[in-house]
């Protein structure tokens, strides 16, 4: 039981966290383009700034 | 220019050749001195491409933010200072793509609200299913658990499944409520009873401590039928955005002269009934107009389907679409409703929108089989227990079982991801669905329409090239250059690029003169040299003290319209072509794409009129156009398709858009549509034969949480593979003509 008592709280805030840290990504605009990120990754950015 | 190829570097995509370049400056927006811009690029498709427009944008003088977004092809531009918005759009023309302004429509703004939302949804659904999965699992098999221990963790289910459903479940429970408003039924009616009665009832069981719990059984479902839904909004907005993109590219602004005479370029959207409107020579109309001032010939291929270009005079109706050609004129904007011929389309139009609208897809009709059967077979179950003495409680249990392990999962994923699986397929060959049924309306058609002007045919008259003099192509083409005739364009673009004579002067509605040597050099039509006009479709070029030479001109069909023709007939279906062009045009197309009937000179009405004839004698009729004079015929077909340079009432009237020059995306699509409806209703059949299996287990009440689990992955497993066989079909048919 006292295992429980340890692990519920952390286990809820943990959860919390991660659905938090999606939202962000989504409103972030994370998800707007799947396409260009995985493309842009592979460009050479010689510009400086 | 620098040494870079034209066009993506990886060759994705062509080149794309340099048109008539708008002026961007009316979708400028302008906020804290900072000023903004969207462009919409076409023919980026690869991290090259990218890199190459983000470059050369970026490095224009004031520019902050250059950000292409590959998904969707959109360009957004920051800067400051005094860089001239049309130079970007003639740099990003200058590399080989299209590029051109455009403003966010209200719809396309909704729908990526709208996917946000699902997608949400469904990550939501997703993190509960595993955390309850979790908590169910010692439930499943700790036949040895403590009271305590598995109260606790049904609680904790609780705790997680019940907000989850709640907030994942909203699409599922507001459609079913408008259904149900309307007095229909739709899948999202036994879905959202699903879950809402496996939620009631696990938690009543879990307050009495009773045998089982189903709160992973409701979460799992909309994570499930979540996915088929994200997938599919996702694909129908980049489909719906990319068949805006096609046509994007014209008309969105026109040049509106004030009271003083300065000239204002304007979104089309923004013109108003009486203003007065300058058109430039090579601008396409993006209103309808009557001609004010100047004379001048307009193009009305996408208009009437007519390929010779007519003449026009002060006080001549023109619709939007028709493009000027020779000298600039001064137009009045009219209002939609000023004209016969629109306001018979848009009735037209109406007509046939009603009829598509009353079509009942597929899975509606497999829903309201199945629903009233499914209920009732609850409804014996709680009847039939309480007759053999069991509990209410017991009887309410067998009941709501039922409800959950036929879980409509199957059922309701078993035609949306055929759609989205065949939808994608095509989205990849550059064909756009545009309608959420179109898929299941293609399938089904017997009797294909053609128009001519630019469906069948390109559009682009061609230059014939046999008995030509060496050296006539050379000299007429000086003075071709500077005229849109689409004549001389296509002299033009055979000769490539080269001098313009000097001293050019147009004739509107007769011909192009200049000084070619120091001799004056004529290029116009028979009248124009002073000889006897011949058949039609020829060009007639003369120099000083020299006899004139003729040149003549084919409306060439497109490279595989006949093989598209014969390969329609092959699958069992009628060709028919339909056009406003004349009698001898018609025929000499009918003939080279291989078409036995045929009509010339059909009004917008009496091609309405034909399709309805057809319609009536029980044929399912596939319309293939692009001009207005095709809209209210392409709305009223039984399914319709356009090609991606159709005028925007036509585009909007379709079900499916194409880009490119391959007429064989009809048979495309008409293929696909097919084997997709062969795989929905093998689904439909699938769900059927498990609904059989699972309704009498639940029935005698051997349903535990486990067994509905399994079964619910089980056949949402087994449609979703099916659905795939789709997208393999298509891959192994690539691979082997590649």
């Amino acid at each position: 039981m006292n295992a429980f008592l340890l692990m519920l709280p952390t286990v809820i805030v943990l959860a919390m966290t991660g659905l938090a840290a999606f939202v962000w990504a989504l409103r972030s605009g994370q998800f707007e383009d799947p396409k260009g990120d995985s493309a842009r990754i592979l460009n050479d950015d010689d510009r400086p700034g | 220019m620098t040494a870079l190829a034209s066009g993506c570097p990886s060759g994705l995509s062509p080149a794309s050749e340099p048109s008539f370049a708008q002026d961007p400056s009316a979708f400028v927006v302008e906020r804290d001195g900072k000023r903004s811009l969207d462009i919409l690029v076409r023919g980026a498709s690869c991290g090259g491409c990218l890199a190459k427009i983000e470059n050369a944008v970026g490095r224009m003088p004031g520019v902050a933010v250059a950000r292409l977004n590959l998904s969707t092809g959109r360009l957004r531009v920051e800067w400051v200072g005094p860089l001239q918005p049309k130079s970007v759009i003639e740099a990003i023309a200058r590399l080989g793509y299209d590029a051109s302004a455009f403003e966010p429509a209200e719809s396309d703004l909704a729908g990526a609200k709208i996917e946000r939302r699902l997608f949400a949804a469904l990550v939501v659904a997703g993190v509960a299913t595993t955390a309850v999965m979790f908590l169910s699992e010692p439930v499943w098999f700790g036949s040895d658990l403590a009271d305590e221990t598995r109260a606790i963790l049904r609680w904790l289910s609780a705790l997680v499944a019940v907000p989850a459903a709640a907030f994942a479940g909203q699409p599922f429970f507001r459609s079913a409520l408008a259904s149900v408003r309307r007095r229909r039924l739709n899948m999202d009616v036994p879905i959202s009873l699903a879950v809402i009665l496996a939620l009631g009832l696990s938690i009543f069981e879990t307050i009495t401590n009773g045998r089982h719990a189903f709160f992973d059984a409701a979460v799992m479902l909309l994570f499930f039928l979540l996915i088929g839904r994200v997938l599919d909004a996702r694909l129908r907005r980049q489909a719906y955005s990319a068949a805006n993109a096609l046509v994007a590219m014209q008309s969105a602004t026109a040049t509106r002269l004030l009271s003083d005479g300065v000239a204002e370029v304007v979104r089309a959207s923004d013109v108003r009934t009486g203003d007065r409107l300058l058109v430039a020579s090579g601008e396409r109309l993006a209103v309808d107009v009557e001609v004010l001032e100047g004379s001048s010939e307009v193009d009305l291929r996408l208009v009437t389907g007519e390929v010779e270009p007519v003449s026009t005079f002060p006080g001549k109706v023109l619709h939007a679409g028709a493009i000027n050609l020779s000298a600039s004129l001064t137009v009045r904007a009219l209002s939609r409703a000023d004209q016969s011929l629109m306001a018979d389309v848009a009735r037209l139009l109406e007509a046939g929108e009603q009829k598509k609208s009353s079509y009942r897809k597929l899975a509606d009709k497999a829903a309201e089989a199945y629903v009233p059967q499914v209920h009732a077979m609850a409804a014996l179950g709680f009847v039939g227990w309480l007759v053999l003495g069991a509990s209410p409680a017991q009887a309410a249990y067998i009941a709501i079982t039922v409800l959950i392990i036929t879980c409509p999962c199957a059922l309701a994923l078993a035609a949306p991801l055929v759609q989205v699986v065949a939808a994608g397929t095509l989205f990849r060959k550059g064909i756009y669905l545009t309608s959420g049924d179109a898929l299941e309306r293609l399938a089904t058609v017997d009797h294909v329409i053609f128009d001519k002007t630019g469906t069948l045919t390109l559009g682009d008259p061609v230059l014939r090239q046999e008995s030509l003099r060496p050296g006539l192509l050379y000299d007429a083409a000086r003075l071709a250059r500077a005229s849109h005739h689409p004549y001389s364009r296509a002299i033009a673009r055979l000769a490539g690029a080269g001098p313009v004579a000097d001293a050019v002067k147009e004739y509107p509605g007769q011909g192009v003169s200049g000084r070619i040597n120091g001799r004056m050099a004529r290029l116009g039509s028979a009248s124009f040299v002073g000889v006897a006009p011949g058949a039609g479709s020829e060009l007639w070029y003369a120099v000083e003290g020299e006899s004139p030479e003729v040149m003549h001109f084919d409306d060439v069909i497109r490279v595989d319209a006949r093989e598209t023709v014969a390969r329609l007939k092959r699958m069992g279906m009628e060709v028919e072509l339909l056009s406003g062009d004349s009698s001898a045009r018609v025929k000499h197309a009918a003939a080279a794409a291989g078409i036995i009937a045929w009509r010339a000179e059909a009004t917008p009405l009496s091609k309405a009129r034909r399709l309805e004839d057809l319609q009536a004698s029980g044929l399912k009729v596939l319309m293939v156009g692009d001009g207005l004079n095709d809209a209210a015929a392409l709305a009223g077909a039984h399914a319709s398709i356009a090609p991606g340079g159709a005028v925007d009432v036509s585009r909007l009237a379709s079900d499916c858009v194409f880009a490119g020059d391959s007429l064989s995306a009809v048979t495309e699509i008409v293929e696909v549509a097919r084997s997709a409806r062969a795989r929905m209703r093998e689904n439909f059949g699938f769900a059927a034969i498990y609904n059989l299996v699972a309704v009498p287990i639940a029935l005698v009440g051997w349903v535990t949480p486990l067994i509905a689990a399994i079964a619910m992955s089980a056949s949402s497993a087994v449609v979703t593979l099916n659905a795939l066989r789709l997208a393999r079909r298509n891959l192994n048919r690539e691979g082997g003509s590649a």
